[in-house]
């Protein structure tokens, strides 16, 4: 198909010069390679420094394993809600026309552009002691600013958007037809819902589940401002590694830090593979 | 329906249109873009909520009616195939989603559902996807699963629009000869008005939102009643 003369056997694929295709290419390995798999590796090799021994005690010990435990804990609260809180933003804006449509979808993006730490100081000043419902907390005993409860509720925040801006195109580009059909054929909103709509999303909100979920997992300023760093209690994987790298605990530092590091490559795999996923199925239905 | 008229927005896409559909009848709603049909049809469906004017059928307001308990068939454009499930689900999904009680056995929506590809011609496809179909095999798919809830009327929106003109022709006809046998109710929106001459019983020309004429294909070439129509038509 394609007249392009064949030079030394490689056929040219742009009018880009090669020295310039082979400078970006380089800066962009030498960008990864510095803020991506430099940093890996230096977990790699810290970890087994003082040995597998220390490795799996420092894993084993008593404040890790409650950190990990709450780290996950929070995981599981964080993620299903957003998950739910994207479908429907994502339905809603896909679906409607509505008064305030692109304020919404701003706001949506909101967690992105605010720092983690105001997201954690505002939870403390609307639900902390001397806060906005601090004394109506109080008088009902609800502790929720350095207790878990406030955790939850800053990580959910920061993760807010996942979901839902993995959800918004796919769901833009698929359309309303198939949904439409399903209900002149007789399903209820909710049967569409659960026997089209979910099926064709699968892939796509799988993907953002899993972007939720690392950076629930991961995050550090919001949960750090709100959690007190109760050791043994209020502390995630992140604030736990925090308090270990402070202390000189080096190795039992990197102990931690491996599990997150190893959460974020399998992340990114698993991330990749969706991806191609929607990819294919996106084009299928254009096809 | 009586008076219909629906705006969206600024935009007045239709204006107090009055049509009666005969029981059996094939009715073709024939103009350009932009002339309210697709609008119609919809209406009709319950797919867009309705602005002024009254609807009805067989004599029962539809007002009230969900999109589900109006009892029509609705074949889209570009098919609207369910792409996660087999073309023997598809066609059995409007049976597999009625509630319990009034739910047929799973014997019984199978060979329902088996008559209805032999009616179709795609008996030995019943576990392929939609994705490895042709255009003109998903739009038969398209049909039968339409079928399957034995709707009062079947609603057609540029169903061979998406489709080759050779293939077009073919279905064309095939769709005269399915109506021909089920004498169900069928309005089909087209802006093709070959097609609309070759198998409509009677065609509704369509212009910004009003019905210019209305009758049968012979009659509205012959004596056409206003200058749109005899200029759509020549």
């Amino acid at each position: 198909m394609s007249d392009a003369p064949l030079q030394k056997g490689r056929a040219i694929a742009t009018r880009d010069p090669g020295a310039l295709r082979f400078a970006l290419i380089a800066l962009t390995l030498a960008f990864l390679g510095l803020f991506l798999v430099a940093p890996l590796a230096v977990v790699a090799t810290e970890v087994f420094r003082e040995g597998l021994g220390a490795y799996l005690a420092a894993i084993a010990d008593p404040a890790a394993r409650s950190a990990i435990l709450l780290t996950l804990t929070i995981a599981a609260i964080a993620v299903p809600i957003n998950a739910a809180f994207g479908m429907c933003a994502a339905w809603a804006i896909a679906k409607f026309k509505f008064p305030g449509k692109s304020a919404l979808i701003t706001l949506i993006d909101l967690p992105f552009s605010v720092s983690p730490v105001v997201s954690g100081l505002v939870f403390v000043l609307v639900f902390g002691a001397q806060g906005l419902l601090g004394p109506w907390l109080a008088a009902r005993h609800i502790q929720i600013i350095f207790a878990i409860p406030g955790m939850a509720l800053a990580t959910m925040f920061v993760t807010s958007p996942f979901v839902a801006r993995e959800l918004i195109p796919v769901m833009q580009q698929l359309g309303n037809a198939d949904e439409e059909a399903a209900l002149s054929l007789g399903a209820s909103g909710w049967t569409a819902f659960r026997t089209v709509t979910l099926p064709n999303i699968r892939w796509a909100l799988l993907a953002g589940v899993l972007l939720c979920n690392a950076r629930a997992m991961g995050e550090f300023g919001a949960v750090s401002v709100v959690s007190g760093h109760i050791r043994g209690l209020t502390n995630t994987i992140p604030l736990q590694v925090e308090i270990l790298y402070n202390e000189y605990n080096i190795g039992a530092a990197f102990a931690l830090a491996s599990l997150l590091a190893l959460l974020a490559l399998v992340t990114l795999g698993l991330k990749s593979a969706l991806e191609w996923r929607v990819r294919a199925a996106l084009s299928e239905q254009r096809g | 329906m009586r008076g219909v008229s629906k705006s969206f927005g600024a935009h007045r896409a239709l204006d107090s249109v009055d049509l009666a559909v005969a029981p059996g009848e094939l009715l073709a709603l024939l103009g350009p873009s932009g002339s309210g049909k697709t609008t119609l049809l919809r209406l009709i469906a319950g797919l867009e909520p309705m602005g002024a004017g009254s609807l009805a059928f067989d004599g029962e307001d539809a007002a009230p009616l969900s999109i589900q308990e109006r009892r029509i068939g609705f074949v889209f454009q570009h098919y609207a195939l369910f792409r996660h499930m087999t073309v023997f689900d598809n066609v059995a999904y409007g049976l597999n989603v009625r509630p319990r009680r009034a739910r047929p056995a799973r014997r019984e929506i199978a060979t329902r559902v088996n008559e209805l590809l032999e009616v179709v011609r795609l008996s030995d496809l019943g576990g392929r996807y939609p994705s490895q179909l042709s255009g003109g095999q998903k739009q038969r798919v398209a049909f039968a699963r339409a079928l399957a809830i034995e709707p009062r009327v079947l609603l057609l929106d540029e169903p061979f629009g998406a489709l080759d003109a050779r293939v077009r022709k073919d279905l064309r006809l095939w769709l005269r000869e399915i109506h021909q046998r089920t004498r169900l109710t069928t309005i089909f929106v087209t802006h093709d008005q070959v097609e609309a001459m070759e198998i409509a019983d009677r065609v509704a020309i369509m212009n910004a939102g009003r019905i210019e004429q209305i009758g049968a294909p012979k009659e509205v070439v012959d004596r056409p009643q206003t200058e749109f129509v005899r200029a759509f038509l020549s």
